[in-house]
């Protein structure tokens, strides 16, 4: 008699973990993005949302752990890169099936990779694969193994397959059909995306459970951030990716448990001066920004601290390279923020002839020493910045100009017409791998902020650079990336073409109904683990 | 827009991962642009064929956003527009009709402070109250409203022969509704007119700041993604409405000015 | 209701004085930033405390009343000469001219200036001062912000041209300009009032917006808008009660310039 009672007492207690465990899976995740998404192929992706939609539900082969910044296993079961750095091999996790139903194999692997090599492509994640003659062959090896086989060695080749979401070559439902954990279900162009829980999702947790555990997101399009906040604090959405350090204080202020600070994120914020030579500038003005002397002593007039303390309320910290120190293995920890020293600054200047005479700075010719800064309008962190070193500036004589523009004026300016003496923007560094400011970095690169697009390098310093880009560019030698990496940034710790002011915290809200959320620096920073998080509805909140 | 900065620019080009042909690519492909009068003939050759163009912003045919965001513009543009009209003629007419200081003074105040606080901050006091956003174009449309038709009635009011019906005992609503409206009601009629063109136009942050999918959203995000096509069949539709309203305001007009002659 | 119409006169002469001598009358300049003082409560050191960079802001409201005290009521006058002048020869002249500039005027209200006030940021140098740029936007605005009243101007001509008065005046031999200056534009100054009393406020906040193109006041410079701005964030409204000081003293500003202009016989 006994033990039917027990049985079904423990039938009852079975069925209540299964109810709170599948209670725990229905449920809608609720965030913000700042507009729609471009596009929905991945492979053409280029903006924030994009990526947002692309990381939930494209399926990779191997995916970059945000917390670890270890490679792990995704839809490849394992992989072998090849000791010349131009090959990889892939072992395919058997019986997946895409979204739709449409079976998964290694012929997807090999349409996209296609797909990727067109030259007429232009997507940044193409672009990271296609050194040498941008040529791919894939072999299959087996039913499931697949060889890709570049023209020349691709350093960090596997890390790069964390941006490529693998494509059905059969699916009628093309780039709608995936292989990560969620799916678009529908769209508003302009209010709203719901994407809905992949029911062919590979991944299981520890227990068998199938992942992921929330049935839905809805990503609603909130380009004001003010509401997007509001919307927290009244518990409409879930978490905020990136948070501004004001709303981080008030958060703190009145439930700490909800206010994340991941530490110093990748980003940093930078000046520059215009040193394109047939920009429409006074010569006189062209001599000053092409002097180190001149720029060095700029950098040592801006209070960084000040930048850190009173534009970002304390949560940033003075910016020593254009590698932040959340990078850990690429980061020159050698080198240091260059101190704030207007005496030191005032001294150096006046070894190049410039002289102070009541209160204002002139060059060796009499001019004043005076230059506009071009910012993005609508940025109050660059604005108050901009506005602090224009103060720091006054210091030791020099007046600096605020303009702030529309972001389309601004990039024109900086990429078109060079009609700019400064610039004031941001640095967004969504990679580790230094590789990816390989534009950035040489001299004919289109992204070389200060003098785009040089035919022969203007200085020894920037020819100096370029040698070490192609170094670390063609080796797998993790070991000699790392030394000329390192030299790069004592290079340009030197001659300060970009004067590096402050790298920004990680800042994140996050609702206590979400557990196992682990919010770090490298983007998502809160949402990485997707595939895990889980919306508890007692309110308890789990890190 | 063709000749404003920024035109033909694309934020991508600051990607560094983006090879150099890339980025030639992306800027070619953005001055490709066609002469001013091909474009307008093909637009409007378009246009009569019911294709309205493609949005490069939002990603979607043009028609189908209008047609989508337009009835939620018009909700708000005719919720301000009751609104504003309804407390701004009103508050007018009692003030005037009363004689009141206290309430002058006091509705003067109130528009003031209306027009004194930024679209952004009453916006966001919705927000934080949870009220409609939309009610937000009524009270910038009210201010307006209530200082033309303040003015208006007042002028009328001192009219010798309102002074006379007043003082011959006529009643209040008497005097407003035979003696001052239709005096008043010409320019009345032309301030209705104009008053779609304002609520409209206030409908631009209203929308961006309360996040309503309208196409005064739509067209601050055409100016500053410098879509041409979209910005140019929104321009083409605002300046219907604002012709349509107007001419009713004419026309509403014409019979009041025939019934006094 | 003369003591009111007194004491705004009286609040006007104090605020002007005020603005003339901030110079004297500041704590500290509008620029200087306390570091270590950032966001300060109230104190007698920072009457309206400091914003986020330090800077007093009793004496960026001082400096920024002179700013914007002096140009937005210039603009306003710009504008409103504009509407009278547009809407009253179209009204006066009637027909077929009326007709097209009206249809003018609603195309000129239906038009995106932005991408004008864009160009115009685009063809000022970059090292404009900041009172030559705060001086060009607000005349910019001046000049696009007429096409409302003149709408409402026209029709109020149209009215009057058909009344006993004109008809008088045209019979005593008054006619073509005169007639439209001396006797009907006067007649138009209510509706012209309105336009100036509306068009302060909206070109002091459409300046502090503008700020977003690269026009307006370049800091460090203040002006009732910038100020206003700081409001502009979920953040603001519920902290420092002070930030609003700068909508207080628009409104109140705005407030008394229309009561000490108003005519004693409108009142009761």
């Amino acid at each position: 008699m006994k033990l039917p009672l027990i049985a079904s007492n423990l039938l009852l207690i079975a069925a209540l973990g299964a109810a709170a465990a599948g209670a725990q899976s229905r449920s809608q995740l609720r965030f913000c993005i700042a507009s729609d998404p471009k596009t929905f192929n991945p492979l053409l992706v280029d903006d924030d949302p994009g990526e947002t939609i692309r990381y939930l539900t494209g399926g990779v082969l191997v995916r970059l752990n945000r917390a670890s910044q270890q490679l792990e296993p995704g839809l490849a079961s394992t992989w072998r890169v090849s000791k010349g750095g131009n090959s990889i091999e892939f072992t395919l996790r058997p019986n997946l099936r895409f979204s739709d139903g449409t079976p998964f194999s290694v012929d997807d692997v090999a349409y996209t990779m296609r797909q990727l090599m067109d030259p007429a492509l232009h997507s940044p994640s193409g672009d990271a694969f296609r050194a040498g003659n941008g040529q791919v062959i894939s072999r299959v090896i087996g039913k499931d193994r697949i060889s890709l086989t570049f023209s020349v060695p691709i350093v960090g080749l596997d890390k790069l397959f964390d941006q490529v979401a693998i494509m059905s070559a059969k699916s009628p439902a093309k780039e709608m059909a995936v292989l990560g954990s969620y799916y678009v279900a529908e769209d508003k162009a302009g209010s709203y995306l719901v994407l809905k829980r992949n029911p062919n999702y590979w991944k299981h947790d520890a227990h068998g459970q199938p992942l992921p555990y929330i049935d839905s997101i809805r990503v609603d399009i909130q380009q004001n951030r003010d509401i997007e906040m509001l919307r927290f604090s009244r518990g409409e959405i879930d978490f905020i990716n990136s948070l501004n350090a004001e709303y981080y204080d008030k958060l703190v202020a009145q439930s700490p448990r909800t206010a994340i600070d991941a530490g110093v994120g990748l980003d940093a914020e930078q000046l520059w001066f215009n040193q394109v030579p047939n920009s429409p500038m006074p010569a006189y003005k062209k001599a000053w920004f092409t002097s180190a002397a001149f720029r060095k002593a700029i950098s040592a007039s801006i209070n960084r601290e000040d930048l850190a303390r009173l534009a970002f309320r304390g949560h940033a910290r003075p910016a020593v390279s254009w590698i932040s120190p959340a990078n850990k293995f690429w980061f020159n920890a050698k080198l240091t923020a260059h101190p704030f020293n207007q005496k030191a600054a005032l001294e150096s200047l006046a070894q190049e002839g410039f002289k102070m005479r009541n209160g204002t700075l002139y060059d060796r010719e009499g001019h004043t020493v005076e230059f506009s800064v071009i910012t993005n309008a609508g940025n109050k962190y660059r604005e108050r910045m901009a506005t602090l070193i224009q103060q720091d500036l006054a210091g030791i004589g020099v007046r600096l100009n605020v303009v702030t523009l529309d972001f389309p004026s601004l990039i024109e300016r900086i990429t078109r017409t060079f009609n700019y003496e400064s610039c004031l923007l941001g640095l967004i560094n969504n990679d580790l791998d230094p590789d990816t400011q390989m534009s950035a970095w040489l001299s004919s690169g289109a992204n070389h902020a200060w003098n785009p697009m040089q035919k022969t390098a203007a200085t020894a310093w920037e020819a100096e650079i370029d040698r070490l880009m192609h170094l670390q560019a063609s080796t797998i030698d993790e070991k000699k990336r790392k030394q000329a990496v390192d030299r790069v940034q004592e290079i340009a710790w030197q001659q300060e073409p970009l004067i590096f002011l402050v790298n920004k915290n990680a800042l994140s809200a996050i609702s206590p109904n979400l557990r196992n959320v682990l919010p770090v620096v490298l983007r998502p920073q809160v949402y990485w683990n997707i595939d895990q998080l889980a919306l508890d509805t007692k309110g308890v909140y789990n890190r | 827009m063709r000749l404003a900065p920024g035109f033909g620019v694309d934020e991508e080009e600051l990607d560094s991962r983006l090879s150099a042909e890339s980025v030639q690519s992306i800027r070619e492909a953005h001055s490709q642009v066609e002469s001013f009068p091909v474009f307008y003939a093909r637009s409007i050759t378009k246009l009569l064929h019911g294709d309205f163009g493609y949005s490069q912003t939002l990603h979607e045919p043009v028609r189908q956003l209008l047609v989508e965001r337009f009835p939620e513009t018009l909700k708000s543009v005719a919720l301000g527009l009751a609104v504003g009209w309804a407390t701004g003629l009103s508050l007018a007419l009692l003030a005037v009709m009363s004689r009141s200081v206290f309430i002058d003074v006091t509705a003067s105040l109130i528009a003031s402070l209306l027009l004194c606080i930024p679209a952004a901050v009453i916006a966001l006091l919705f927000l934080l109250a949870q009220a409609p956003g939309r009610m937000v174009v009524g009270l910038i449309v009210f201010p307006k409203i209530y200082h033309y038709a303040h003015n208006l009635l007042q002028q009328c009011a001192s009219l010798p022969h309102v002074q006379t019906a007043r003082a011959k005992g006529l009643g209040t609503f008497q005097v407003i509704l035979r003696h001052i409206l239709p005096i008043a009601a010409p320019q009345l009629c032309a301030l209705a007119g104009v008053s779609v063109s304002i609520a409209f136009a206030a409908t631009i942050p209203v929308e961006v700041l309360c996040d309503i999918p309208g196409i005064g959203q739509l067209a601050w995000k055409a100016a500053l993604g410098r879509d041409l096509e979209l910005l140019v069949n929104l321009t083409i539709l605002i300046t219907l409405i604002t012709l349509l309203a107007n001419a009713a305001g004419e026309m509403a007009d014409h019979p009041l000015q025939r019934g006094e002659a | 209701m003369k003591c009111i119409r007194v004491s705004a006169i009286v609040f006007l002469s104090v605020l002007s004085l005020a603005c003339l001598f901030a110079d004297f009358l500041a704590p500290a300049p509008y620029a200087q930033q306390f570091r270590d003082e950032p966001n300060a409560s109230a104190s007698r050191q920072h009457l309206l405390g400091t914003d986020d960079l330090g800077r007093d802001r009793f004496s960026r409201l001082l400096y920024g009343t002179r700013v914007s005290l002096l140009l937005a009521p210039a603009a306003a006058l710009i504008a409103s000469v504009l509407a009278a002048l547009v809407g009253g020869i179209a009204g006066f002249a009637g027909g077929r001219l009326q007709s097209s500039v009206m249809a003018a005027t609603d195309l000129f209200l239906s038009l995106p200036w932005l991408f004008l006030l864009i160009t115009v940021r685009a063809l000022l140098p970059l090292n404009t001062t900041p009172v030559t740029s705060v001086i060009i936007t607000f005349a910019l605005l001046g000049c696009l912000g007429w096409a409302a009243a003149a709408r409402v101007i026209c029709s109020s001509v149209r009215s009057l041209c058909s009344s006993d008065m004109i008809l008088l005046a045209r019979a005593s031999g008054s006619g073509g300009f005169r007639l439209l200056c001396r006797h009907i534009l006067p007649n138009v100054k209510p509706v012209l009032a309105a336009q100036f009393w509306i068009s302060v406020p909206v070109f002091i906040l459409t300046e502090a917006n503008l700020g977003i193109l690269g026009l307006g006041v370049a800091e460090p410079m203040p002006s009732w808008g910038s100020l206003l701005r700081e409001l502009e964030s979920f953040s603001a409204l519920s902290s420092q009660p002070w930030q609003f000081a700068p909508i207080v003293l628009l409104v109140v500003t705005v407030s008394c310039f229309h009561l000490a202009l108003r005519k004693q016989e409108l009142w009761a």
